[in-house]
């Protein structure tokens, strides 16, 4: 039995399914992110669980108990908001405070519980302050801390650094991740963010139209994308239509315009139409002549650990990505070869249409 | 391109408030100083004649028990119905708030209807519905209570006066309402607070600066209304502005009139000023 149990949760507005039977079970001390583009319900299951959207069918199950349709204010969950939705008219200290306050705990153990889970926010200096005189991500950090304080069985985070700067996000990711394996919480984030949720999630779950499509380990959800949509939502992808040739036990042999690329494709029928997709990182760029498919760089972009080019060739325009080891980059123009080793490709069965990047839609 | 840069002409903040300013000085402030004027001038019963410089006017108003008791009934009076305005208000802008279309527009209505009806059309029907014949009377006698004088008393005037200042009060709260991001609410929920001590402690904080204005208009415009106490309050009941209106036009003694008034807009003043110290201070840190 797991801690936090959603079976088949459902919510329907009119005609319309914005959640449809979800299911997941959520380990004690485990964080989970849901991920997917906005408008996927990851934050209606969000609300679900904290109790602010009522369930139209379904099951939730906390630590045994059965909350589907308790109050929100029963559940005693510690819940992060998108707008941190902090009390401006109340210091840092009483924020923090008022959970507690609200559980009638004493007030000398309030005292020592606020400054606690405020030292481990690090704005032990800022107790006396209000809300607007916080930067965002001191902000963020007070919310956090004024979730935590109440030690609640499930901390519940709705895009907690959506608001945040880059260079703030990131270092915030760390520190979410660092609080929350010291407090040992268990853990429920909504993110459309990938490298937010690959980089502290135990593990993902991705959500797309009302219904989770994948639940695994950040690593093979991006190395093993189960359907066509998840390995375009999650990082960039080369999406190369092809027929089957031969098929040669658990291999077949791929005709992609013209060029034989050997597979490991079991089950399939000679003459089907697949799909090889190839991530940007693992196309090998060699000189001109060697590698599987010629090619000439077309565009450039410098991103600082990492050169991505865009490569004409055969097959079009495909997506390489290759680290800044300090060497000369390639030129625009310059005449390369493809290459790739043939257990990078992940094979689709049926073709694919190159659709507009879901990452950029989320935003 | 220059004059919209930091090197723009010193004179131009003056040339584009000058409107403003020519409008406000001519119709506001000339007026009030006049009358300011005339209620240091004497008064001569026999001819009717203002000239010369006095203070006396002061001395009898302020010395007087007659006036003293009006000056506080019209404050008692203007400070109910903000009161009122208060407790009936602030609940229902909370109410109108968590309405959805089309309901929400149907009762923001309701609640402006009574400035859409002219003052004497509305104070014509109250005292219609609260006389010794009106309908509310009628079924006193008719449940065998007995009739009951409800017109050209304090209370009747402080009602009407509730009923047109509600809007003065609702819109300025239910702007803040507006403001507020309902996650907050949402919040405050999440750690366990009752729905009651959700809106106690953390909405109705928030809310403040619009109760605090709403507060200050209805208290403004009861202190110096003058057709509904005129009409409700009746003869025997004054309030300062109906005063001013009797020395003005049935006594014709302007200066005494023009003290009144000018020392009701002081007392306003006073009393207004000092609400906002003492509750906004109160806040400006938190709120900004």
């Amino acid at each position: 039995m797991s801690f936090l149990e959603l079976r088949d949760i459902t919510k329907r507005y009119g005609t319309l399914n914005a959640v449809s039977d979800v299911t997941l079970s959520v380990e004690k001390g485990e964080f989970v992110s849901l991920l997917g583009p906005s408008g996927c319900g990851k934050t209606t299951t969000l609300q679900m669980i904290a109790g602010f959207v009522d369930v139209t069918a379904g099951s939730i199950r906390l630590d045994g108990r059965d909350i589907t349709h308790a109050k929100a204010n029963s559940r005693g969950l510690g819940i992060v908001f998108q707008s941190y939705a902090l009390f401006p008219h109340m210091t840092v200290y009483d924020n923090v405070s008022f959970g507690l306050e609200m559980q009638r705990v004493p007030k000398s153990d309030r005292k020592d519980r606020v400054e606690e889970a405020l030292g481990l926010v690090h704005l032990s200096a800022y107790a006396g302050r209000y809300p607007r005189e916080l930067s965002g991500g001191q902000r963020q950090r007070v919310a956090l801390a004024r979730a935590i304080v109440i030690r609640p069985p499930v901390l519940l985070l709705d895009e907690p650094l959506s608001n945040l700067d880059a260079k703030l996000r990131e270092a915030m990711q760390f520190e979410l991740r660092d609080i929350q394996r010291k407090v040992g919480t268990t853990t429920v984030m909504v993110t459309h963010d990938q490298a937010e949720a690959f980089s502290i999630s135990d593990r993902v779950v991705v959500m797309e139209a009302g219904r989770i499509t994948q639940i695994d380990e950040p690593y093979r959800i991006y190395e093993h994308p189960e359907t066509e949509f998840i390995s375009r939502f999650v990082g960039k992808t080369n999406m190369l239509p092809g027929t089957v040739q031969t098929v040669n036990g658990g291999y077949a042999s791929v005709s992609l315009a013209g060029v034989p690329v050997e597979v490991e494709a079991p089950g399939v029928a000679l003459g089907e139409t697949l799909t090889l997709c190839i991530r940007p990182e693992k196309l090998r760029l060699a000189g001109a002549g060697q590698g599987r498919l010629p090619g000439r760089v077309s565009v450039r972009y410098f991103l600082g650990s990492q050169w991505l080019y865009h490569i004409d060739g055969p097959l079009g325009t495909l997506m390489a990505v290759t680290p800044n080891d300090g060497s000369a980059p390639l030129d625009v123009d310059m005449p390369v070869g493809i290459d790739w080793s043939p257990s990078v490709v992940r094979v689709h069965r049926g073709v694919m249409a190159e659709a507009p990047d879901p990452a950029l839609e989320a935003e | 391109m220059e004059a919209t840069g930091p090197g723009a002409r010193r004179s131009t903040p003056l040339i584009l408030s000058a409107p403003a300013a020519l409008l406000f000085a001519s119709l506001i402030l000339t007026p009030l100083l006049l009358t300011a004027l005339l209620s240091f001038n004497e008064f001569e019963h026999a001819t009717g004649r203002t000239h010369g410089f006095t203070v006396g006017h002061y001395l009898a108003v302020l010395t007087d028990e007659y006036y003293l008791e009006i000056f506080l009934r019209t404050f008692r009076v203007a400070a109910l119905a903000t009161a009122i305005c208060v407790i009936v208000g602030v609940p229902e802008a909370y109410i109108l708030s968590r309405m959805r279309n089309p309901w929400r527009s149907v009762f923001l209505l309701v609640v402006l209807a009574p400035l859409l009806v002219s003052v004497v059309v509305r104070a014509f029907g109250w005292s219609m519905l609260l006389g010794p014949e009106g309908p509310i009377n009628a079924a006193l006698v008719a449940l065998g209570i007995g009739r009951v004088r409800m017109l050209y008393t304090e209370w009747t005037v402080i009602v009407a006066l509730v009923h047109v200042m509600l809007p003065f009060m609702i819109i300025p709260v239910w702007t803040s309402l507006q403001k507020l991001d309902p996650a907050v609410e949402q919040a405050a929920l999440s750690f366990g607070a009752s729905r009651a001590t959700a809106i106690v402690r953390v909405v109705a904080p928030q809310i403040l600066p619009g109760i605090l204005s709403g507060s200050l208009i209805v208290f403004g415009l009861s202190a110096s209304a003058f057709a509904i106490p005129g009409l409700l309050g009746g003869r025997r009941l004054k309030m300062v502005a109906t005063v001013v209106y009797d020395q003005y036009l049935s006594d014709l003694n302007w200066p005494m009139g023009a003290t009144v008034a000018v020392l009701l807009l002081a007392a306003n003043l006073v009393v207004m000023l000092t609400y906002h110290r003492v509750v906004e201070g109160h806040y400006r840190r938190r709120l900004g």
